[in-house]
């Protein structure tokens, strides 16, 4: 078990390392200059060289890329002379355009994705999960095929589109709630909830109804497995063999799929944030590409593809621990 | 991880015969609904221009005496300006057409997404063929880049390249981006079924018959991959179309005047209040691709393999 938990965090670590190596590369060898940015409309040539020089960007790039990776590690001091500013651990760049280390600017934002993630994350769960299920035990009723066309309905449906919709319906027109703004959870729970209400059904809607296809299909699929019969023939309650031998098993791939989703929705909820104006790591994202600020951008690329890849891994040691076949492979 | 399309698990063995398959498309109501959604898009997308040219209004033209700027740029009347001149009603603020815009919007969502689908398929059968068939260093080296690419937070990183790589027409440059990132899932199922399909006996035939690994891999194998290539690219266009219509929400797809339906969903954020009819009109028409091309998707799956169907 152990050795498999560290092969798993070795392949992590080689993942996060690419992915670094990759955004780097986007970043920094594509035509795009942030000197340039950092000097404003009245530059000249000899500012420009002298900025790049003080920023570090005359070094090659492969000593950049070692800088960047140090500076997650240990910290750094970005910069020589009158621009050099010290960025503290974990230093993932510094926004010359906030003024503020990158770290500090995803910090800020994280409280506002993770409860809109982790809310959404509940509701389509526990909907999706309902829905699929039940489909399957059904499967071939008129239940089953009104969810299944509500679902299909649901899951075409983009967040921007219902989400202007709830906007409409729920706080324009009904005005049962207030347009969204983040509340911070300690400072008023409730208040807290009642504003992400919108977002998380919104949100929930969409993965609910994924999850309620997937979860019918792998349902449908366990449940004619032959081991389900044996479990029946030999005289076990509906319930048991539903939940003990079917869910368990049907379960294994929503379990894959809930891990890269709520990770890649802890990198920024974009959509979902950009359409209620939620002050998460997707508009601090959205914010720092239409203003060109690419340390910000590189950092929340890092920042989600650390956690998909996090949930990811976890995932599979989860596996590993409910299954020991999967340690083997 | 691993996203297989259900039904596509287990290659079936001769190739399927397509006229059956088509038949039994046909037979499915679901599918005759989708496919008629999707032929009224493709004609609105088509004709476009012949549209424009009838209702006398081109997607670009402002019609500022339709709207009313001493309220900051509404359309006059009902329902967003629905009118004889204007069936859908004019757009806030400039007072352009807005089933000119729709249908032009239609022509930038169908090509991206199926020219996207189209790439991201020939590029994920070469590779994944390639992967299953010769093993080894080949199949380490796809699989592994196929799992990186899987890794990335894809829309960030759409978003990312998009916005620094330079403007001009971005037709080719959102196709291109949205099939990097698409590749690897026609990837791994081709590879998987590549896999199982090397080991068969007509393979080994073939092999033991001296026949040229490159005649192999078209004349036996790929006519066997045609079934769960085209279930997974039927399924992969709604998606396809939603990432486009996203990326346009978020600024970066087909830049102004070329309009898209994400683009109009984005400037409606603004009006939501006021004209509602400004994104319930874009958004109905990308619900609806959407949703035909996912009915036509599913039923091709279930005729691929009827076993899954409800």
């Amino acid at each position: 078990m152990a050795g498999f938990a560290l092969r798993r965090v070795a392949g992590l670590v080689l993942v996060l390392l690419t992915v670094c190596a990759a955004t780097f590369a986007i970043f920094y060898l594509l035509p795009s200059d942030p000197a340039l940015q950092a000097c404003g409309k009245s530059c000249t040539t000899e500012r420009i060289a002298e900025l790049h020089r003080q920023m570090g960007l005359d070094k090659p790039v492969w000593q950049q890329f070692a800088d960047y990776l140090g500076g997650i590690v240990g910290g750094r001091t970005i910069g020589t002379g009158d621009l050099a500013v010290r960025c503290g651990f974990p230093c993932f760049g510094f926004s010359y355009q906030a003024d503020r280390p990158v770290w500090d600017l995803m910090v800020d934002r994280l409280p506002t994705t993770a409860s809109i993630a982790a809310g959404a994350a509940v509701l389509w769960l526990v909907i999706g999960l309902s829905v699929g299920i039940g489909s399957a035990l059904r499967k071939g009723s008129g239940l089953d095929r009104s969810l299944m066309a509500a679902t299909l309905t649901a899951a075409s449906l983009p967040v921007f589109f219902t989400g202007l919709m709830a906007l409409y319906l729920v706080v324009q027109v009904a005005g049962l709630l207030p347009f969204p703004t983040y509340v911070d959870f300690g400072d008023d729970p409730l208040g807290w909830a009642r504003n992400l209400i919108l977002p998380w059904i919104v949100l929930a809607l969409l993965y609910a109804a994924m999850y309620a296809r997937l979860s019918r299909s792998s349902m449908i699929e366990t449940l004619s497995e032959p081991y389900i019969r044996t479990a029946r023939a030999k005289g076990l309650p509906e319930r048991v063999v539903v939940i003990k031998h079917g869910l368990r098993s049907a379960l294994t791939p929503i379990v894959t799929v809930f891990g890269m989703d709520l990770g890649t929705l802890l990198g920024g909820a974009i959509i979902t944030e950009s359409v209620f104006g939620l002050p998460g790591i997707g508009q601090l994202t959205i914010d720092a590409i239409n203003k060109s600020d690419q340390p910000v951008v590189m950092g929340v690329a890092l920042l989600a593809a650390f956690f998909i890849t996090l949930f990811t891994v976890l995932v599979d040691l989860l596996y590993a621990v409910v299954d020991p076949r999967v340690r083997v492979s | 991880m691993t996203t297989t399309i259900a039904g596509a698990a287990e290659p079936t063995a001769p190739a399927a015969p397509f006229r059956a398959l088509a038949a039994r498309v046909w037979a499915d109501r679901a599918a005759r609904v989708g496919l008629a959604i999707v032929a009224l898009f493709v004609l609105l997308a088509v004709f476009a221009p012949l549209i424009s040219m009838l209702t006398g209004n081109g997607p670009n033209e402002f019609n500022e005496d339709l709207i009313d700027k001493s309220l900051g740029g509404p359309p006059i009347g009902v329902l967003g300006g629905i009118s004889a001149d204007h069936w859908l009603g004019v757009e806030p603020v400039n007072g352009r057409d807005v089933l000119a815009r729709v249908t032009y919007g239609a022509r930038v969502s169908l090509v991206i997404s199926l020219l996207a689908t189209g790439v991201s398929v020939v590029i994920g059968t070469v590779l994944g063929m390639a992967a299953g068939y010769f093993g080894g260093w080949v199949d380490a080296a796809i699989s592994r880049t196929m799992d990186l690419v899987l890794s990335f937070p894809q829309l960030i990183f759409m978003i990312a390249l998009v916005s620094v790589l330079p403007g001009g027409d971005r037709t080719l440059l959102l196709v291109l981006v949205i099939s990097f990132f698409g590749w690897p899932y026609v990837g791994r199922i081709v590879r998987g079924q590549t896999l199982s399909l090397r080991r068969r006996e007509f393979v080994e035939a073939a092999r033991a018959g001296g026949q040229h690994r490159m005649r192999i891999l078209v004349r036996e194998i790929l006519p066997n991959l045609l079934a769960p290539i085209l279930v997974y690219a039927a399924l992969s266009i709604p998606v396809n179309i939603g990432t486009e219509a996203a990326l346009s929400f978020l600024g970066i797809g087909v830049q102004p005047p070329t309009p898209s339906w994400g683009q109009m969903l984005q400037k409606a954020m603004a009006w939501y209040q006021i004209d509602p009819m400004f994104f319930l009109i874009p958004g109905t028409c990308l619900f609806l691709t959407v949703l035909a091309f996912t009915l036509l998707g599913d039923a091709l799956r279930d005729a691929v393999d009827p076993k899954e169907g409800a």
